[in-house]
């Protein structure tokens, strides 16, 4: 007995050494792995949700394709490790997953003092409030008194004291772990208002028991650039799921799309030949090979073709392309030049 | 004495060589096992702060003092998102959990000790219908337990436009339970002194009827001159004032809001659910451990209690009880731990309590999860530990007594 709580203990510290010493690059781990570990929202139609059959469909779900896609040419070379809006940041830190791609906004603490790095924006947002049609509620000003749901350990439980504070009105806040339970609870009439995104709300409000009951009010109180994050210190990684998200941008704005990708190629624009790897070596300096952006688009689609999928006109979620869209139709989505 | 202390020197083995001595070896193993412990940890904390360095997370405490900016349902000291720190977020999480613990513990014990009676009745349908309430309490887990106070029991309550009135003061609806609130006048201080002069008179009285008992053996009406004295010239204080015209105290009513009901004192819903749930499921196993307390009480105690002519309520209250305390109280003690620490399943219905503010919202906000978590730890254990120790004091009191 005493041998073995001996051995046991020895063995425990000859572990703690050796992952210790392992801080590999993430590439490199991805690749022996064969696949990419993605944290994925817990469930919201239209940026991160399983279907009935387990497939995860998306906005974030398929950024985290296009990833898999430039790695390994195969975009279901993921696993989707669904997280609470409170455990996500730990589960990037402590290495449970590679990438996180949840809808998460990007602020200064986070990306300063969570050890996170932020490399890409794939959603302006700004966090906005829905109420029953029948409180006769129509501006957010007229909430004094009200009792709000919204999910714990979010950026916007924060806007939402700062905005009840700043103008002077009261409020009681009731607080969930997810945004299931938190969404649920308004449902069932424990709050009057909830708040969140306003894509999230968008997507819930599809949950409702009756969702023409529920409305939208016109305020936006916060800017929420939402986007993936990634572990401080690997800027390879961070390079490449930057670069990812910018092929895909530019990709839209060059009219490359799925299915015209190919023949692409031959197309004399420069634009177009060193974003899909015919002149330079752009895709080897973010060490993968020089067509990845070729198998991103051809895989998964460019930027608009996503958003249209999943959450544009094309879907049930029908959001107008508004902020998201390309920076040459009044919107902020602007790809940093391949060159 | 010295002869056998003698004995025993002579017959002990001859001397053997040192390396082969079972007492030797047993040293040294435990040694090199602490030293390995010291070293696992001492390897596990740099291993920590190199990661923590290398990712550029902060560390320390000092983020205690940072202001949080958030609001908390429920709080029973101050607290504000405009100045309220994460030390100040971590306190009524705290106070939260310790009070949702101790009215817990409290109710659970009551109800546990009559469904433990109640199995052992000798009317049947009183004992089967205990016997069923401890199977399936006992057996369902007590998150979906929580899960159907919270949602298929409280949320059913109509919306705060339709409250239910009670009458009182009282109105329930989906937001919670309303009452009146007590605004205490600047008399209520001779009220408290009644109270005080109260309790002092109850405990003279007792030792005095006690003294007589043992002298004379007659007994006195204990209970009913305590009740008069403790509750009964209080309230008669407070009726000589409320008369004269000086009321001590005056309510401030709910009243309708544009969203809720205002004013007043409301307890959350959130709050009833996690209450309800801990108390039906701890009292299941309560009522176990009370059964099986009673039943190790030898049935010779109560068939000699019974040949004294006491009567069956007397036997059980002045002869099982106090002997089955023994056997009860340290499974019982377990018991109001595990409430303890299951009060923490609040994160699943929006109680505020120290998981859901200080492990949740505190720890997300500020990514310190080392520090937040090993201060979590510490407190339940604290927790459990003073319980523990409580509880403890209590079993050497109640423990049989060898004569």
């Amino acid at each position: 007995m005493k041998k073995a709580l001996v051995s046991i203990a020895f063995g425990l510290t000859a572990s703690l050494l050796a992952t210790g010493a392992s801080a590999q690059a993430t590439l490199n781990s991805v690749k022996q792995k064969g696949f990419l570990t993605c944290g994925s929202n817990t469930g919201l139609a239209g940026f991160g949700q399983p279907d009935a059959q387990g497939n995860w469909t998306g906005l974030d779900v398929d950024f985290c394709r296009a990833i898999a896609a430039a790695i390994f040419d195969d975009p279901t070379k993921v696993r989707f490790i669904p997280l609470a809006a409170k455990d996500r940041f730990t589960a990037l830190q402590s290495g449970e997953v590679d990438v996180l791609s949840r809808n998460s906004t990007m602020t200064m603490s986070r990306d300063t003092q969570l050890g996170l790095d932020f490399p890409a924006i794939n959603y302006f947002d700004g966090q906005g409030f829905m109420v029953r049609k029948k409180l006769g509620v129509s501006s957010a000003k007229e909430l004094n008194g009200a009792s709000i749901c919204t999910q714990q350990g979010t950026t916007t439980e924060l806007n939402l004291a700062d905005y009840f504070r700043a103008n002077n009105m009261k409020y009681e806040v009731v607080a969930f772990a997810t945004s299931d339970e938190t969404f649920k609870a308004y449902d069932a009439g424990r709050c009057d208002a909830f708040t969140t995104d306003a894509s999230g709300l968008y997507a819930e409000r599809l949950r409702a028991s009756a969702p023409d009951d529920h409305i939208v009010l016109p305020e936006i109180i916060s800017k929420e650039p939402l986007g993936p994050a990634v572990r401080h210190g690997d800027n390879q990684w961070g390079d490449i799921v930057r670069w990812t998200h910018n092929a895909m941008l530019n990709a839209e704005e060059l009219g490359v799309t799925k299915a015209n990708v190919d023949q692409m190629k031959t197309s004399e624009n420069p634009e177009i030949k060193r974003l899909l790897g015919t002149e330079g070596k752009f895709g080897e300096a973010v060490g993968l090979t020089n067509d990845w952006a070729v198998r991103i688009i051809k895989q998964v689609g460019n930027y608009g073709e996503v958003f249209e999928k999943n959450v544009g006109e094309g879907s049930r979620l029908k959001i107008k392309r508004g902020q998201n869209a390309q920076w040459t139709k009044g919107g902020l989505q602007y790809g940093i030049p391949i060159r | 004495m010295n002869s056998v202390q003698t004995v025993v020197s002579q017959t002990s083995p001859p001397k053997k060589s040192f390396l082969y001595d079972p007492k030797v070896r047993g040293i040294f193993y435990q040694v090199v096992l602490v030293l390995a412990i010291v070293y696992l940890f001492y390897v596990a904390a740099t291993n920590a702060v190199e990661n923590l360095q290398r990712a550029k997370i902060a560390s320390g405490f000092g983020f205690l003092n940072n202001t949080a900016g958030f609001d908390i349902s429920q709080t029973l000291i101050q607290f504000s998102a405009a100045g309220g720190t994460y030390g100040d977020a971590f306190i009524v999480g705290l106070l939260n959990t310790l009070v949702v613990s101790a009215i817990g513990i409290f109710f659970t014990t009551i109800l546990g000790f009559l469904i433990g009676i109640a199995r052992l009745s000798k009317n049947w349908m009183v004992a089967k219908v205990a016997m069923v309430y401890v199977e399936v309490l006992r057996n369902i887990p007590l998150l979906v337990q929580l899960l159907f106070w919270y949602i298929a029991v409280l949320g059913t309550l109509p919306q705060p436009r339709n409250s239910l009135e009670m009458g009182a003061g009282f109105y329930l609806n989906s937001r919670g339970l309303f009452m009146a609130k007590p605004v205490w006048g600047s008399n209520i201080s001779v009220v408290v002194a009644a109270l005080v002069i109260g309790l002092v008179g109850t405990f003279v009285y007792r030792r005095w009827a006690k003294a007589q008992q043992e002298q004379t053996g007659r007994q006195y009406p204990v209970g009913k001159v305590t009740l008069g004295l403790v509750l009964g010239l209080p309230v008669l204080t407070w009726i000589v004032l409320a008369v004269t015209g000086a009321n001590p105290i005056t309510f401030e009513l709910p009243r309708k809001g544009t969203f809720n009901l205002t004013g007043g004192m409301q307890i959350l819903p959130e709050f009833v659910a996690l209450l309800l749930g801990l108390v039906t499921y701890t009292a299941a196993f309560i009522a176990e451990v009370v059964r099986a307390g009673i039943l190790a009480v030898s049935k010779g105690q109560s068939e000699a209690a019974g040949s004294l002519g006491l009567t069956p309520g007397q036997t059980l209250r002045l002869v099982v009880i106090p002997q089955a305390m023994r056997v009860i109280v340290p499974p019982l003690t377990s018991q109001y731990l595990n409430l303890t620490k299951n009060s923490s399943l609040a994160v699943a219905i929006g109680y505020p309590d120290l998981v859901q503010v200080f492990m949740g919202t505190v720890l997300n906000q500020t990514g310190q999860a080392i520090e937040v978590v090993v201060i979590t730890m510490g407190v339940y254990l604290t927790i459990s530990l003073v319980t523990s120790f409580i509880m403890n004091i209590y079993n050497r009191r109640v423990a049989i007594v060898e004569r």
